[in-house]
């Protein structure tokens, strides 16, 4: 799993007194450490498998007086968003987490926290949606929510997660926009990983304390959530919609200076051997790194493949993409979730639709695998990479494709 | 060119789009939806105050002499005050056109 | 008895406080009774409060963009969610305070307009999870015994027999088969301190009970009987005579329950057993030392459109039904009456 260290032996010394940072932690437990690190004030969730983890610990660190929060124990979904609307309302730095059928029951709540600016920053640790009721990992939670109007991450290892919750609540509160940061449910929330925590006095700096000008103060009384009359309703989504887009930016940047603090680098659209590649799958979440061994193994057999991640993926990050996407000649983009009845996946979709803003054309593939945490492995994936070969010259039969289906 | 277009520029929109002058409603007038005004006769008026208490729209004001005053500009004409009063000091009267 | 509650003096007419926190130039209905209760509660609580309204006739009369007539801050997330939405304030309030970024000495009351519908139907597990888990604010639910908001459709609120656009009163069904849900019910099982009907009928009585309602920390609920003659089917004028009929003809009696303990506010028509000693352990929370003679219900119906074709039966039903309730009533606050 951690490439680095494997590609790095022996180490010099400043490097492995880097590792000596990284200790091992349950990824659940290290966002909720991370969260806690941010000072955040009013924790409201429910609990769902497999989120459960990182809010038992908030409240562990809550009640151990670790962690100077309200942690509200709300009794639904609907409950913990509303709760966070009312808590960032009054400027609160605020944090909940779900999955699957919690974020649907969430749903409504969803728009109109994105559309009252309120900064609030969610993980969702991405769980299939019923029916049939399957608690286990792929993204079909996460891709209901694409129109809501919420800035959506997406994390692929510990570290990631971990890095991802700093910068979810140092754009929130820039932008004035909720932040979704999306964790693979089991295969990341609940593995050990060798996970660094950035020092206290950085995280002070990198996420400074939460400064709101429109909020509920009887100093300051304003009106919130006023009724959008069709005089006004148009004008207030395009104001929406131009905030999200100028969301961009300040992301943009807030990974910049992430880099400048850490050393890490994170871009809204990440590449793995990309240079010179002919051929590209497009996958988001932990299965990526599987495939980074299918295109190792592609390379060594001399095939010019390579691997295209989404970090960012609303505002969706369209230059980015056409840039990353070079002079391949075929896409195959690896879906985790249903669209039923549509012309593809859900990335799929958005990816045809992307590539029709430019003039590269590479032949796309769509392919949905890994529904409710069923096994991709490496072989897999270089069976997919074969699929997307074919493309090139053979037109798939049909817009999408279920893999891995039994007959 | 579009035939229908908004009320103020979505640049000119507080973010959320809140409204942020409070009780500026003031500036609406409901009192063109009155078929009825209220008229107080101030031989009986007790000054004790229930109009201005019951009043759904906030309309009564007591002035200099303490006698509590309707604001035409808000008054629905909706007649409560009329039926409240103690000592019927308020009749309802129909708005000429 | 609640400390909170030791000392207090109630509003008269000649002390009522200046403040206005709802104005003028709102778009409720002429004499609408759901506005009342929120112009008197206001007064009371301050500038020192932060609303919450659930959507319904309050939140879209006062909120049409660009005007606004409330003159503290206000927000509205949906529909059934305001008890929610104040968990989340009351929170952030508590943490913020705790962390010194507001002043430890403001108290800033946390308050929730709802109407019938949002608490009685869709809200009633927001609103039972924020009573659970003990937040410091006052709920108010404005009850005008329907979704009048969207066409007077039905909710477990309205009453036996009633007319609405969902129940209407047909050839072969007539009106509301069910009888009115009884929420005081539910949420004094949930022992909050502090739970009260009011009525705008009795306007100093409402507002001595947000009063003590804020005063007390905890949740607290209000049930307030908002009349609204456009559902109803009553004349504009009548509408504070009716809310007033209601009480006198014991449909929606004025009681208390601090604490678990029951005292009834008016009694109508009945002398509890022992009148006299009982109005000298509670007398403070009686409204007059007096019985109010009993008014039958057809005073009450015959005033409302929407009761027009209640047949002598269902009336009678509505009778008895309504004077078994009201004793049940006595009973509880003869023996789990107020203790000083």
């Amino acid at each position: 799993m951690r490439k680095e260290l494997v590609k790095k032996i022996p180490l010099s010394i400043s490097e492995s007194l880097k590792i000596k940072k990284k200790i091992g932690k349950e990824v659940s437990v290290a966002i909720a450490e991370a969260v806690a690190q941010c000072k955040v004030d009013v924790i409201s969730a429910y609990p769902i498998t497999p989120q459960t983890h990182i809010v038992e610990h908030l409240a562990e660190l809550v009640n151990n007086g670790e962690l100077e929060a309200e942690y509200i124990p709300v009794e639904s979904e609907h409950a913990a968003m509303s709760a966070c609307i009312g808590a960032s309302a009054t400027s609160a730095r605020t944090f909940t987490s779900t999955s699957s059928q919690g974020l649907l029951l969430m749903y409504e709540n969803l728009f109109i926290a994105s559309a009252l600016r309120l900064p609030i920053v969610m993980v969702i640790v991405n769980r299939s949606i019923s029916a049939p009721i399957n608690i286990w990992n792929d993204h079909s939670d996460v891709m209901t929510m694409r129109d809501s109007g919420w800035i959506t991450t997406f994390a692929e290892n510990g570290q990631e997660a971990v890095d991802l919750i700093y910068h979810a609540y140092r754009v929130a509160e820039k932008a004035l926009l909720p932040v979704a940061v999306n964790i693979d449910g089991f295969t990341l929330s609940h593995v050990i990983e060798p996970i660094e925590l950035l020092d206290q006095e950085l995280v002070d700096k990198y996420v400074p304390p939460l400064r709101m000008k429109y909020k509920l103060d009887p100093k300051n009384p304003i009106t919130m959530g006023a009724i959008g009359v069709p005089e006004i309703y148009t004008e207030a989504k395009k104001a929406q919609d131009e905030a999200l887009n100028a969301s961009y930016r300040i992301i943009v940047n807030a990974w910049k200076e992430f880099e400048k603090l850490t050393g890490r680098r994170y871009q809204p659209v990440e590449t793995y051997q990309m240079e010179d590649a002919e051929v590209a799958l497009l996958i988001m979440g932990s299965l990526a790194e599987t495939a980074m061994n299918a295109v190792d193994f592609l390379r060594k057999k001399g095939k010019k493949a390579g691997l295209i991640r989404f970090r960012l993926w609303r505002p969706f990050p369209l230059k980015d993409f056409l840039r990353a996407i070079g002079k391949i000649r075929a896409l195959g983009v690896i879906d985790r979730a249903v669209s039923h009845g549509a012309t593809g996946g859900p990335v799929g979709i958005e990816v045809r639709s992307a590539l029709y803003q430019s003039n590269k054309r590479p032949k796309v593939i769509n392919f949905i695998a890994g529904l409710g945490q069923r096994d991709v492995t490496v072989e897999d994936f270089i069976e997919l990479f074969e699929r997307t070969y074919e493309a090139i010259s053979k037109k798939p039969k049909f817009s999408y494709e279920i893999y891995g289906v039994k007959e | 060119m579009p035939k229908d277009e908004g009320l103020i520029s979505w640049k000119k929109l507080a973010p959320g789009m809140f409204i942020l002058e409070p009780g500026n409603s003031t500036k609406f007038k409901t009192g063109d939806w009155k078929a009825f005004r209220p008229v107080l006769d101030k031989e009986k008026c007790i000054k004790c105050g229930l109009c201005y208490v019951f009043c759904p729209d906030l309309c009564y004001k007591r002035d200099e002499e303490g006698y509590y005053i309707s604001n035409p500009y808000y008054c629905k004409g909706c007649g409560i005050c009329a039926q409240i009063c103690p000592r019927r000091a308020i009749t309802m009267v129909l708005e000429e056109a | 008895m609640r400390p909170e509650l030791k000392d207090f003096k109630g509003f008269n007419l000649k002390n009522l406080p200046e403040y206005e926190g709802f104005a003028s130039g709102h778009r409720a209905c002429q004499g609408c009774g759901t506005v009342l209760p929120v112009k008197l509660a206001l007064k009371v609580l301050g500038p020192n409060t932060i609303a919450v309204s659930a959507t319904g006739c309050i939140e879209i009369i006062s909120s049409p963009f660009p005007y606004t007539s409330w003159r503290v801050p206000w927000i509205h997330v949906a529909f059934e969610n305001s008890a929610s939405v104040a968990s989340g304030i009351e929170a952030a309030l508590k943490v913020l305070k705790r962390k010194g970024k507001i002043s430890k000495r403001e108290k800033i009351n946390v308050v929730v307009f709802a109407g019938d519908g949002a608490t009685f139907d869709i809200g009633l597990q927001f609103l039972s999870g924020a009573l659970e888990r003990g937040h410091d604010f006052i709920y108010i639910c404005l009850d005008n015994e329907a979704y009048m908001n969207t066409g007077v459709q039905r909710s477990s609120a309205t009453p036996f027999g009633a007319h609405t656009t969902t129940s209407p009163a047909g050839k072969v069904i007539k009106g509301q088969v069910t009888w009115k849900k009884d929420l005081m019910g539910i949420v004094v099982a949930h022992n909050i301190p502090y739970a009260a009907t009011a009525s705008p009928a009795f306007p100093i009585d409402l507002m001595n009970k947000v009063k003590k309602a804020s005063l007390i920390t905890g949740p607290t609920f209000l049930h307030i009987f908002s009349p609204c003659p456009t559902g109803w089917g009553c004349k504009s004028e009548d509408s504070i005579l009716v809310a007033k009929l209601a009480v006198e003809t014991r449909i929606f009696p004025l009681y208390e329950v601090i604490d678990g303990r029951y005292v009834i506010n008016k009694f109508i028509g009945h002398t509890p057993i022992t009148e006299k000693s009982l109005l000298g352990k509670y007398g403070k929370y009686v409204l007059e030392k007096r019985v109010t003679p009993q008014k039958p219900v057809e005073e009450y119906l015959k005033l409302q459109r929407r009761f027009r074709h209640l047949t002598p039966e269902q009336i009678k039903f509505i009778q008895k039904r309504v004077d078994e309730e009201y004793e049940k009533l006595v009973k509880l606050s003869e023996y789990f009456g107020i203790e000083e």
